[in-house]
């Protein structure tokens, strides 16, 4: 009756899902279920989000981190960001921004609290839009690459991500935009 | 009489003649047809036959659009050209939850377009999950009666589209914006009020995420006398809050803003007297806000808490101790939004006093499925023993069991909405592991008067078969990993002969189960399945039997093909087939 509901990144071959076990997930492992486990398809819909949904569904091991399915449990945003301990007074710019990538017909949103610093966020964002955006240099921002991502602070300001700490950058965006082309290029040559 | 009927046939040679039988009739019929106010009531007199159909189309003033596209603007109000007042929604309910991309659709502006022409003397509209832009709101700003505007979660417009309603809107008394996501133009919408006495009646803006300047609303408030109904949002401090209290007396419904001091307050400072300006609103009756409540300053409340029936401290983190301290006043409450930081001992301080209850929401400070919810059964179940009146509960949880849930539905047995989120996914019942089955049972066994359910925790297709057998009278029903097999969806779409919403997100229900329900879809309002076992063939099926269902498959991300599963379909009813507006991420079969 239980559905793992785990995937690995599309890379990769689902084996995790396609495995019979017993058992539910996460909590309770001790409980036997006797219905088998059943293939899972699905993606999860947090593809949407671009927030990861990994499970750990190993019975011996520790309680799994479960990092969260999208729009569970239901509770609307506004509620949500609340109570986000990192919130900002007044200007405060939320925890999820939009992302914008040039030529993409869709915006997508990432919580950027998940990220621990740029690295961790440029693989995410090269994951979710499918392109490559390189490595950052002071010099040279991302120059060698077709892609620059960018950022739009608290006043409004389009700035190249990567130049400040991470702490500042994660409270200062308010939303992204994945730049394209000869406009990327320009900027890395600032 | 209306004066513009149209007009009795002419009569020959100039004297008058009686209008003909069948004119009188209409005449007859729109007179009584006026007194017919709910929604059902005029669908079923439009049936009898051509001329009460025709009647009633014309005397219908408010019209209610369940879902916007189950029907063309132009053909909604070519039918109805009398229309006054219009409500109208847009995206399903999952869309709150991330579980839709941006930009699906739901637009305002065909409508609003088309209202410019057939709806000039518009004096009301309600909108709900709508996008809703700018421009949009400019041209509504400019029909001459407008006078009442609530937006409920919405989004596409911000200050500036507010900017324009205040200055341009002379007639408005009602602008209510509720949990609707509005971008900081920098915009002073609220200077933009015109000058001089207003017929504002309530004024609504606490999900408003842009500051505001105080001084402006100051002396709107001190200009508006008919101002009932007033929520603040977290912008504005405690101070200024008094200062609008002293102002505003006479208000019924009062959202408090931030609720707390807007910088550090030392020991000594003089300080306002706030409970003196609660106790000058001898009509409040409603109180909701704390935003960023400093538990300090609840005391000032206590003046009016006898007389509220409704409290909403869904957004105050406050103890059970500090809730016991208000709570034993409000002998009328009616209705209670709370955090579940007031744990198990603060419900049951609920319970305890208020005897009148009919609607509790209890949410969570950590909306995330491992966290620590600090209410469980314990809670439910004194609730279920203290407030025997109540009629809608929300209950957000980590730890219950079915006997909690079982008690409820024998104390309570006038819920009409039980909707249970037991946040761990497929969390058995904590004491005996069993799954949540009988306790949902009990609920659609014993509240006879149950339209709304949603489901939770640990749940075999028995759930399922309960709520299909036991659920007469459901409406609408929401249901999330949950349920073994197809059986589960097979045994609701065999039962429940009200149903008219079916939200289902993440459950093992495949095409078998879908084909089941092809009897009814043309009756439901829609049905929304994400993240089950539908592939693409079977959603087809669906849509070449059913000609006058839409049928979308909305993907997450382009086409994948080793995946034969559909990421979300949702289907709808409609007399004007699909919408023309659909974005390249969804597929209308």
């Amino acid at each position: 009756m239980e559905k793992p509901t785990s995937y690995e990144s599309e890379d990769h071959l689902n084996l995790k899902a396609t495995e019979l076990r017993l058992g539910l997930p996460g909590r309770d492992e001790s409980d036997k279920q006797s219905s088998s486990s059943v293939r899972n398809n699905k993606r999860a819909s947090s593809e949407m989000e671009g927030a990861l949904d990994v499970e750990n569904e190993e019975r011996d091991c520790a309680p799994p981190r479960k990092t969260q399915v999208v729009g569970w449990p239901p509770v609307r945003s506004c509620r949500k960001n609340c109570f986000q301990p990192k919130k900002i007074e007044a200007d405060a710019s939320g925890v999820y921004v939009k992302v914008s990538m040039d030529g993409a017909p869709y915006l997508r949103k990432i919580d950027l609290k998940v990220y621990k610093s740029y690295p961790e966020l440029l693989k995410a964002l090269e994951n979710m839009f499918k392109c490559t955006i390189g490595v950052y240099s002071e010099r040279e921002g991302y120059d060698g690459s077709d892609y620059a991502p960018t950022y739009e602070d608290k006043d409004g300001d389009w700035m190249l991500v990567g130049d400040v700490p991470w702490e500042m950058f994660s409270t200062s965006c308010k939303r992204m935009r994945i730049m394209k082309g000869s406009e990327a290029k320009g900027l890395g040559c600032l | 009489m209306r004066e513009d009927r149209p007009p009795p046939t002419p009569s020959r040679g100039g004297a008058y003649s009686p209008p003909p039988p069948d004119q009188v009739l209409e005449n007859v019929l729109e007179h009584v047809l006026q007194f017919l106010t709910f929604r059902r009531d005029r669908n079923a007199a439009a049936l009898v036959c051509r001329s009460w159909h025709r009647a009633e189309a014309l005397t219908r003033l408010e019209l209610f659009i369940g879902n916007c596209y189950a029907v063309a603007p132009r053909r909604a109000m070519e039918r109805f050209r009398r229309a006054t007042a219009v409500t109208i929604k847009g995206k399903p309910r999952f869309a709150d939850f991330n579980l839709m991309p941006p930009d699906w659709g739901a637009n305002f502006t065909p409508w609003v377009t088309f209202m410019a022409q057939c709806y000039r003397a518009l004096e009301k509209l309600c909108l709900k999950r709508m996008f809703v832009t700018d421009e949009d709101l400019e041209l509504l700003a400019s029909f001459p009666s407008f006078r009442e505007l609530v937006l409920i979660c919405c989004d596409g417009f911000g200050t500036s589209g507010l900017a324009v309603v205040a200055s341009k809107c002379r007639k408005l008394r009602v602008l209510d914006l509720i949990e609707d996501e509005v971008t900081d133009d920098e915009i002073d919408w609220i200077s933009c009020f015109p000058e001089g006495e207003t017929c504002l009646e309530s004024l609504i803006f606490d999900c408003v995420e842009c500051p505001i300047y105080f001084e402006a609303l100051e002396r709107l408030v001190a200009r508006s006398p008919s101002l009932k109904k007033l929520k603040l949002n977290r912008y504005v401090s405690i101070v200024q809050l008094y200062r609008l209290m002293i102002r505003a007396p006479q208000l019924t419904h009062l959202g408090t803003g931030s609720f707390s001091p807007s910088e550090i307050v030392a020991q000594g400072d003089q300080e306002p007297d706030y409970s003196s300006a609660f106790d000058a609103c001898r009509s409040l009756v409603c109180l909701s806000g704390f935003r960023e409540i400093v538990p300090d300053y609840l005391p000032a409340i206590y003046p009016v808490c006898a007389n509220l029936t409704s409290l909403n401290f869904s957004y105050a983190n406050i103890s059970a101790e500090q809730l016991r301290s208000v709570i034993r006043y409000c002998h009328k409450l009616q209705i209670f939004w709370v955090l579940d930081t007031v744990c198990d001992a603060g419900l049951q301080a609920v319970a305890a006093t208020c005897k009148d209850l009919r609607e509790l929401r209890v949410f969570p400070i950590d909306a995330r499925e491992d966290s620590e919810a600090p209410v469980s059964d314990v809670g439910l179940l004194a609730i279920s023993e203290g407030c025997r009146k109540l009629q809608s509960i929300l209950y957000f949880c980590q730890r219950m069991t079915n006997a909690a849930v079982i008690a409820m539905s024998e104390n309570c047995p006038e819920l009409v909405v039980f909707r249970l989120c037991i946040m761990g996914r497929h969390l058995p019942d904590h004491v005996t592991r069993e799954p949540m089955d009988e306790g949902f049972g009990a609920i659609v066994k014993n509240c006879k008067k149950l339209t709304r359910l949603a489901t939770s925790g640990l749940l075999t297709d028995r759930a399922f078969s309960y709520i299909g057998q036991y659920g007469k009278l459901v409406r609408t029903l929401s249901v999330a990993f949950a349920g073994d097999s197809d059986t589960g969806l097979k045994y609701v779409l065999e039962g429940c002969p009200r149903l008219q919403k079916l939200e289902i997100r993440d459950s093992p229900f495949g095409d078998s189960a879908l084909r089941t329900g092809l009897h009814r879809y043309y009756n439901m309002r829609f049905l929304w399945m994400s993240s089950c076992r539908l592939t693409r063939r079977g959603c087809k099926e669906i849509a070449q039997q059913m000609p006058h269902l839409v049928v979308e498959m909305i993907n997450g991300e382009e086409e994948e093909v080793k995946d034969d599963y559909v990421d979300t379909l949702y289907m709808y009813r409609s007399l004007d087939g699909p919408r023309a507006d659909a974005p390249s991420f969804v597929t209308i079969l």
